[in-house]
């Protein structure tokens, strides 16, 4: 059975303030009573910890890096919406929730996304009161920029590092707590199991990266902040340590995952270069704004991009959208790429890549213009390719970037486990189907900042006095007894292939039927031989050297396991969903033109799947989306 | 774009743990592809270590885009290698000739020790920004961002200091192993703000004095701009002895005064 | 099994040093590495004003002997006398000299003992690396400091055992003679070679000193910045070619003795004093 959501009743815009009054808090005094681990320093872990320190609870935050400022959330480049309307251009907390609702695809909970439209603008006045150096105009006002998706500029930045100056906000804030003792830090720790008395929350087990140390950890709740698992697909822009070990666990111990398939591919990054290739490199989008993306006409062409002259070349998208042109979504953007380069258009070495060409527009605003805007992306560009993009062509193909499935919770942020919580992109809350440009710095940051303190004393408040589950439990032995009994598995399998290879092989699987396009044969081919892959890896992996000291061969092991089971999942729900919808594009559902089909009808739900072991496939619980203010339209942009 | 490939060879540091004896060993790097990333360069040789039965080469990493400041290593006598303004992950193999012998070490401080291999434990710098890296602004409390117009030029300063990544090159490049451009990129990040401004001089004091139980004193040598990935320039340092000398010299009462 | 029983972090590491209790203001500037680097910068300034404005007195060497009241006396006597009679009707005699000299010599103390106190403390905080460091911005000026500085002292103090003391025999040194006495240590070929080395190094440690010190102590335009390094160099470079220039002008020849100049009883008398 699928817990409540926990929607709060009346009209949208007060269903949070009228939440907030309804539920239980805890006196100030007793909130030191209470402990509570947080999982994951990123913006939601970092936010989330500084906070719920200031309010006087003991938290304990945990995270695998070796500072609370390496989380992936410092990657983030281009900014951070708000519904601040300091442009006057008509933006408002209602225009920020329906672009959201609508960019989601109609797969989102409304009330959760109006909460976190209402919250943006005291996001950005929490980090400039930080200190975090946002760009600014000459009149010494905050500037803004427009992002993809929306026609309102209420994008707030920082250069390129938007990410990283709000994680430094953050962290900052928590390092405070640090100092203060309320926040105790532990790098570092990986956390490799949940642990649960009676059906709550009570605990979580981690292993220290550096020593090997198991040690167990109990708390009156569990807030599980550790990021998104694009890393599935092994080639991502996510950081190469981004992983969904802590999600898993806590899946495997009844915590519903809900919309695994929900992945996000983003259309311009830089090709693969070569089998070696670690990972993706992310070029703002902002750069469509100027770049006009092409491929040759014939797929025997072997001219230097340069040399062909403009009726030769084809400007896929110019034709096929003239309205938007090379300003389309990222979801059609990228599956049109692929269309082309697998027709064997494509360009660059691998004949992988398509082109997204500034010649027009240095020709335009000359050189200097676009070095002013561009200027360290084409830096970027050349470092990684070699090669200068004011005189050639950009080569771009689409990544994978970020994730919208999570763990399900409901309208505080609670899992299906009770006392266990999920904030930022472990949550599949806010963003539907689809997640719009800016929007998940400014989810992470909403959860950690202005919800969790909050909904979690609702929880809390009822269970003051209870002890902490002595860690002489047997719930907490054996938990630590069963993390310990996968290390030395591990470690004695003595197989012949590092886990490298295994990752490797398990991204082109979920890239190649699991990746921009799904159909019933890939997404069936898939399960089976993903199936295949896990078993070899069981039997066949190699992890060589000891658990007491730094083993990255480990580390990577326990978590490629856990992607297995999570592929797995992700062709499953991928087959169930017989519809389009934002980044799910299922070919058997498409219109004329090629565009995502929805089956409002049968699938404006959410898909929520409970574990029951590895042999066998999950259970789906559908939770009905409603949708009250925003009205269902199909989406185009011809 | 090339499809060329280099044969190389490493000495690459090699260290079980922060007491065992560590030393160099010298291992071939075949067919190395020029676009490949000097991380990836590691990966294929760990790839053949483990394929030898031998234990990978364990460094420091995560973004592979030289920005959250985990990776780093001495690379032929140069903190994060031969390209300026560059994080090892973001140094590419094209800047390698063929034929060539690369040193790899770790860096090196007192309060930097090994942990295994190439990567060393950096947890003092955190210590520095707990000691006084904030502005303390309890969540909730903010007044409207755009209620305190701060100049552009002020704001791309701070800006400029706040895009350290806290890799520890200046450290590691520094022959007095001081963290002086670390600390100062900080303090001038928030000490420049009108947002610091109530904390600054006890800011600047706790940070520097944290800073001197683990880091040595700096002279100026100007290896830390030159090894460090986002530039900082080494004049916040200048910034941050001012705002020093001036936290002892000033009573606090006048702070307001600049 | 047991599950180990922990909730607390791992130890982090161990700071190297103790922070100190804080001494009353100004003592406490002194507590630290920043502070102390600052002191070193004021009287490395304090230093450079001395061996500048030395420098400027010793080139009266080479005016050589000038008539006064018809009498001719070496205008660098004159001006050993000038120094003594600083400030007379507010300060006796001398006292004001020695006033600077106190300061001087505090000002090489402090200075030397903070170098001292720091090299410490880098040499605690500082690993080498076992592959050879390529510098970019490290010179050798920079990096041998508080080498170049050692043997300035070591210079200094054989300098005022030559100059000052007259204990350096090989020529016959006479109070209040600085004309002469120069010329007598300086004809010497290998004193001149020591003061010509010393000058060198003296120079080198200018080039980074001078460059240093705006740094330490706080200074810092980004408008002037990049003067910095030049005004370091010219100042090492005017230092060089001044210092450099008197063992050389006495081994040639054109510093010299004056036959006009008789050393009356009454100089030699007031010099005693
Ligand atoms: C290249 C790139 C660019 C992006 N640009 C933008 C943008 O411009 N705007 C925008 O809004 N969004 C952007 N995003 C998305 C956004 O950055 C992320 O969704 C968001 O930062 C996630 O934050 P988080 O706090 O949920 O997780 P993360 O920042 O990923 O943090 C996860 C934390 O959990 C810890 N952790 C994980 N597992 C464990 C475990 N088992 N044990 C212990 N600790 C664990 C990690 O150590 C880390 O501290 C971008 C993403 C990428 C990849
Ligand atoms: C007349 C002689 C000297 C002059 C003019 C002089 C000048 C200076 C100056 C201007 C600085 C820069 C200060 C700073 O940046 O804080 C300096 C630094 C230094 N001096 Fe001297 N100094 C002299 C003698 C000495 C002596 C005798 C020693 C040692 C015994 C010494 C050792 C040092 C050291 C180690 C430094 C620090 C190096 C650095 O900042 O890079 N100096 N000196
Ligand atoms: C070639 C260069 C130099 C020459 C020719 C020279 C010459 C002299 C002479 C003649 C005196 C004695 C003055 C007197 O007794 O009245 C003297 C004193 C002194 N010199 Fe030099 N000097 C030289 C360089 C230096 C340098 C580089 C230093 C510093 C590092 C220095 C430091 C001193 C000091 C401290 C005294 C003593 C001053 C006093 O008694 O008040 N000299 N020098
Ligand atoms: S100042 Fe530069 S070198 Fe030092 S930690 Fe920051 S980014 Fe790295
Ligand atoms: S290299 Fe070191 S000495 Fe100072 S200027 Fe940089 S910290
Ligand atoms: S790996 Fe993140 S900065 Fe290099």
């Amino acid at each position: 059975m699928l817990p409540e959501a926990k929607i709060p009743a009346g009209p949208m815009a007060e269903k949070w303030d009228n939440h907030k009054f309804d539920i239980k808090l805890v006196n100030p005094a007793n909130k030191r009573k209470f402990k509570v681990i947080v999982v994951g320093t990123g913006l939601a872990g970092a936010s989330a910890s500084a906070t719920l320190g200031e309010l006087g609870y003991e938290v304990h935050a945990f995270t695998f890096h070796d500072s609370p400022r390496r989380a992936h959330s410092i990657a983030a480049q281009g900014g951070i919406n708000a519904a601040k309307n300091y442009r006057n251009d008509g933006d408002s907390v209602h225009r920020l929730f329906y672009d959201t609702v609508k960019g989601g695809d109609y797969r989102s909970r409304e009330a959760n996304v109006h909460r976190l439209a209402q919250v943006s603008v005291d996001i950005i006045d929490q980090m400039a009161a930080q200190g975090v150096p946002f760009a600014r105009e000459y009149g010494g006002l905050l500037d803004n920029r427009s992002f993809g998706g929306a026609q309102v500029s209420r994008t707030f930045y920082a250069r390129g590092q938007t990410g990283q100056q709000l994680l430094l906000g953050a962290y900052q804030q928590m390092m405070r707590q640090v100092e203060v003792g309320k926040v105790t830090l532990h790098t570092n720790s990986e956390m490799l199991e949940l642990v649960m008395k009676d059906g709550e929350a009570c605990g979580i087990i981690t292993r220290d990266l550096t020593t090997g140390e198991i040690a167990a950890h109990n708390a009156h709740a569990v807030v599980l902040c550790t990021g998104g698992y694009g890393n599935v697909f092994y080639l991502s822009t996510n950081a190469m340590a981004c992983n969904v070990t802590a999600a898993w666990r806590a899946h495997r111990k009844g915590a519903y995952f809900a919309n695994p398939c929900y992945t996000q591919i983003h259309p311009t990054c830089i090709p693969v270069s070569d089998e070696f290739q670690s990972k993706l490199t992310l070029m703002s989008e902002s750069l469509r704004n100027d770049g006009r993306i092409w491929v040759p006409r014939s797929a025997d062409e072997s001219r230097s991009a340069r040399d062909i002259p403009d009726a030769e070349r084809y400007y896929y998208l110019e034709e096929k959208y003239p309205a938007f042109g090379n300003l389309v979504p990222r979801d059609v953007a990228s599956r049109n790429a692929k269309t082309v380069v697998d027709q064997g258009l494509g360009v660059g070495p691998l004949k992988n890549g398509v082109y997204l060409d500034f010649s027009e527009a240095i020709g335009r605003d000359g050189k200097d213009t676009i070095e002013a805007k561009y200027g360290n992306l084409f830096q970027m560009y050349e470092r990684i390719t070699g090669e200068d993009p004011y005189t050639l062509p950009m080569r771009i193909y689409p990544a994978t970037h970020y994730t919208m499935g999570g763990l399900w919770v409901d309208y505080n942020l609670m899992t299906s486990i009770p006392g266990l919580y999920a904030c930022g992109e472990a949550n599949f809350s806010d963003h539907g189907a689809n997640r719009l440009g800016a929007s998940a710095l400014m989810q992470g940051l909403a959860d950690g900042y202005f919800v969790i303190p909050y909904t979690i004393g609702d929880y809390l408040a009822p269970r003051l006095g209870d002890p902490l589950v002595s860690l002489d439990d047997p719930v907490f032995t054996d938990a630590t007894k069963g993390v310990r009994d996968q290390i030395n598995h591990f470690l004695s399998i003595g197989g012949t292939k590092s886990p490298d290879y295994f990752h490797r092989e398990l991204g082109k699987l979920i890239w190649d039927y699991i990746g921009m396009a799904r159909n019933q044969t890939g997404l069936e081919k898939a399960i089976s031989e993903i199936r295949a892959l896990r078993e070899e890896f069981w039997k066949d992996v190699r992890v060589l050297g000891s658990n007491d000291t730094l083993n990255s061969s480990l580390e990577k092991a326990g978590r490629i396991a856990d992607f297995f089971e999570l592929g797995e999942l992700m062709a499953r729900d991928a087959l169930d969903r017989r519809e389009s919808c934002g980044g799910h594009f299922r070919e058997e559902s498409q219109t004329e033109e090629n565009e995502a089909l929805r089956d409002d009808i049968n699938f404006a739900h959410v898909s929520a799947w409970e574990w029951h072991d590895p042999d066998t496939p999950q259970t789906k619980h559908a939770e009905e989306l409603i949708f009250e203010e925003v009205k269902l339209t199909q989406r185009s942009y011809k | 774009m090339s499809g060329e490939s280099l044969n190389l060879t490493l000495k690459v540091w090699r260290q079980d743990g922060a007491g065992a004896k560590g030393g160099f060993e010298t291992y071939p790097a075949h067919q190395i592809p020029t676009d490949a990333s000097f991380l990836e360069m590691l990966d294929v040789v760990n790839e053949q270590l483990i394929d030898a039965g031998k234990l990978p080469i364990e460094f420091p990493h995560d973004c592979r885009e030289g920005i959250c400041g985990t990776c780093g290593m001495m690379i032929n006598g140069r903190a994060h290698g031969p390209e300026m303004g560059t994080a090892t992950c973001q140094l590419h193999m094209r800047k390698f000739t063929d034929g060539d012998t690369i040193e790899i070490e770790p860096w090196r401080a007192a309060a930097f020790p090994v942990v295994r291999d190439l990567v060393v434990d950096r947890s003092p710098l955190d210590k520095i920004i707990e000691a006084g890296g904030y502005v303390s602004a309890p969540t909730g409390t903010a007044a409207d961002a755009n209620e305190m117009p701060i100049p552009k030029e002020v704001a791309d300063s701070a800006m400029d200091a706040a895009a350290c990544i806290g890799c520890g090159a200046c450290v590691a490049a520094c022959p007095n192993s001081a963290a002086q451009l670390f600390t100062s990129a900080k303090v001038w990040h928030l000490n420049s703000l009108p947002q610091g401004q109530p904390e600054r001089f006890k800011r600047v004091e706790a940070m520097v004095e944290t800073m001197e139980q683990f880091f040595g004193s700096c002279t100026n040598h100007g290896e830390c701009t030159e090894a460090c990935p986002k530039e900082i320039p080494q004049d916040f340092i200048a910034y941050l002895n001012r705002d020093y000398i001036k936290s002892k010299v000033k009573n606090r009462k006048l702070a307001s005064q600049r | 099994m047991t599950a180990p029983a922990t909730t607390k972090p791992k130890s982090s590491l161990q700071p190297l040093r103790k922070r100190r209790t804080p001494l009353p203001f100004p003592l406490n500037l002194y507590q630290t590495a920043v502070g102390k680097k600052w002191v070193m910068a004021v009287t490395g300034v304090m230093l450079l004003g001395f061996v500048l404005f030395h420098m400027a007195g010793n080139l009266k060497l080479y005016i050589g002997a000038v008539q006064e009241e018809g009498v001719y006396h070496y205008d660098a006597d004159i001006y050993g006398e000038w120094l003594r009679d600083l400030l007379v009707p507010l300060f006796p005699r001398t006292w004001f000299l020695w006033l600077l000299r106190f300061g001087l010599i505090g000002a090489f103390a402090l200075h030397i003992h903070a170098m001292y106190s720091l090299t410490r403390m880098n040499q605690s905080s500082n690993k080498v690396y076992s592959s050879k460091r390529d510098w970019l911005a490290a010179n050798f000026a920079s990096r041998s400091m508080r080498y170049s500085g050692i043997l300035v002292l070591a210079y200094l103090l054989f300098h005022l055992a030559d100059l000052t003391w007259g204990w350096i025999p090989g020529y016959d040194w006479e109070r209040g003679h600085v004309h002469e006495n120069v010329i007598g240590s300086l004809s010497n070929p290998v004193v001149a070679a020591v003061y010509i080395a010393a000058n060198v190094l003296l120079s080198i440690h200018i080039f980074h000193g001078a460059y240093s010190m705006f740094q330490s102590l706080g200074v810092s335009n980004p408008t002037y910045n990049r003067l910095r390094r030049q005004l370091a160099t010219a100042l090492a470079a005017i230092v060089l070619i001044g210092n450099v220039s008197f063992p050389v002008a006495v081994l040639t020849g054109v510093i010299d003795t004056d036959d006009r100049v008789e050393h009356s009883v009454e100089a030699e008398e007031s010099a005693q004093s």
